[in-house]
């Protein structure tokens, strides 16, 4: 059977690590690709890059990261930020990447996200959303920017569109739990998928391993990103799927590599 | 000499990259003439199903396809690669019909039902992710594979062929689908041995040792 898929997720900067990551045995953890390379190891299912770099000038460097992934590891790998142009997704999945998120300019320009899917396929689309509670707690609000700019669109509205644009998946951060290690936001993800036939990854909040269970049996998602419980050692991937194993998650084993 | 058809559809870098670290030696082209002397054939592609035959036959590509799947020389297909195979496609343009494969298997390519459940939960598709295979005979092809392997997946559309004695593998997800096929000198696979790590790059380096 399909099995729920755990993503590990790198936020890259000038083409390196940010929010760090200590795993002791790497030469240089701050490199992208020794990451990638130690994640693949450990069993993850896939990995996500954020490219959080300011500057479009900078893209030449996310584009060498997806290329030397491409060359040692053999898994899905997705980036993200920073998208804005159609030829920005045509040079990532040629430089190696199997998927893109788009988040700001889907918001700006949802026309984009058609012309993507039509372009490339719905199976390479990622749409990330980024929500917060609303102050009246009747749902949920998307946010770009961090969660800094107010879109006034609805979040299970706005999945519900991005479905119909032709997204592949959704990547739904709780904006809220982000960085709590309190719990993915079971509500809205469970609200967020019970509206739309695409997968969902919950992402934002994850602190233990029950977190990641319960966004599979409370919140109804396909997979879960982390961050911060893996990259600091907290929990391997291998640990992380024993316990979820044991909770009767249906998980991919880990495969043993040379 | 490997060579992997190139139609600007999708990510050919994933599958050149995985057969060069199995050994192989390989050529990204769309010239008739390399797809000739090589010794095997790659058909990778994602995307949609006819704008894939729309590229193939932009480039002038089916009847070199046709060819070298007629030489008897190893063939693979990845994902729509192996859709592309067939008669027809429920897979349609917007306001169009069902649009013509290759042809060269007998049989339709049909869509997942979201209204299918899988635990009691609605099926998402695309089916996304890691599932496992059931080997359906014996082949050359996957004798390092156990039973039971999970390999990467993502489509919406899955191949039903006329000649069920040609599935190598099947798959379960809302229904039991094909999830690869073997046929003579045609191997054929809905999942990406690419992008399935240590178990998929075993799998590709099986079918560049083919003769």
């Amino acid at each position: 059977m399909l099995t729920k898929r755990i993503i590990p997720c790198l936020d890259v900067k000038d083409g390196r690590v940010v929010k760090g990551v200590s795993f002791v045995e790497l030469r240089d953890a701050g490199d992208p690709v020794e990451c990638a390379i130690e994640y693949d190891k450990q069993g993850a299912d896939e990995l996500v890059f954020l490219d959080i770099t300011a500057s479009h000038e900078e893209r030449k460097t996310i584009l060498d990261i997806a290329e030397r992934t491409a060359s040692e590891v053999f898994m899905p790998v997705t980036i993200g930020g920073g998208i804005k142009t159609i030829n920005d997704i045509r040079e990532l999945l040629h430089a190696g990447a199997d998927k893109v998120s788009i988040n700001t300019t889907a918001v700006n320009d949802p026309e984009f996200v058609k012309r993507a899917a039509d372009t490339f396929g719905s199976q390479c689309i990622v749409v990330a959303i980024d929500a917060k509670e609303k102050e009246d707690k009747s749902g949920w609000e998307v946010f770009t920017h961090g969660g800094r700019n107010a879109t006034g669109l609805d979040a299970i509205e706005w999945a519900k569109k991005m479905e119909s644009y032709g997204a592949g998946e959704i990547l739904l951060t709780s904006m809220d739990q982000d960085g709590q290690k309190d719990g993915y936001d079971l509500k809205l993800t469970k609200a967020v998928s019970d509206n739309i036939t695409i997968p969902v990854i919950a992402s934002g909040g994850a602190g233990t391993l029950k977190h990641l269970k319960d966004a599979f049996t409370l919140g109804g998602a396909s997979a879960a990103l982390a961050a911060s419980i893996f990259h600091f050692g907290e929990f391997t991937i291998e640990e992380t799927k024993k316990y979820l194993k044991e909770n009767n998650i249906s998980v991919r084993p880990c495969q043993k590599t040379d | 000499m490997i060579a992997v058809i190139n139609y600007d559809m999708g990510n050919l870098l994933s599958v050149t990259k995985a057969l060069t670290k199995v050994g192989a030696e390989v050529r990204v082209t769309r010239d008739a003439q390399v797809i000739s002397d090589a010794s095997h054939v790659v058909l990778p592609g994602v995307g949609a199903f006819s704008s894939c035959m729309d590229n193939l036959t932009r480039y002038e590509l089916i009847e070199p396809i046709k060819k070298s799947v007629a030489s008897g020389k190893p063939f693979l297909g990845i994902c729509l690669g192996l859709q592309l195979l067939f008669e027809e496609s429920e897979e349609k343009p917007l306001g169009g019909t069902n649009p013509k494969g290759l042809g060269i298997l007998k049989g339709q390519v049909k869509k997942f039902s979201t209204e299918m459940t899988v635990d009691n939960e609605e099926l998402k598709v695309p089916h996304m992710g890691w599932n496992s295979i059931k080997i359906q005979k014996d082949s050359g092809l996957l004798k390092d594979v156990p039973d039971g392997s999970y390999f990467y997946f993502v489509h919406s559309y899955f191949c039903a062929p006329e000649d069920d004695s040609i599935a190598l593998t099947k798959t379960d997800y809302g229904v039991e689908f094909v999830s690869s096929i073997k046929k003579d000198n045609i191997f054929a696979c809905q999942f990406h041995p690419e992008k399935s790590q240590q178990i998929g790059l075993k799998v590709l380096k099986d079918f560049s040792e083919l003769k």
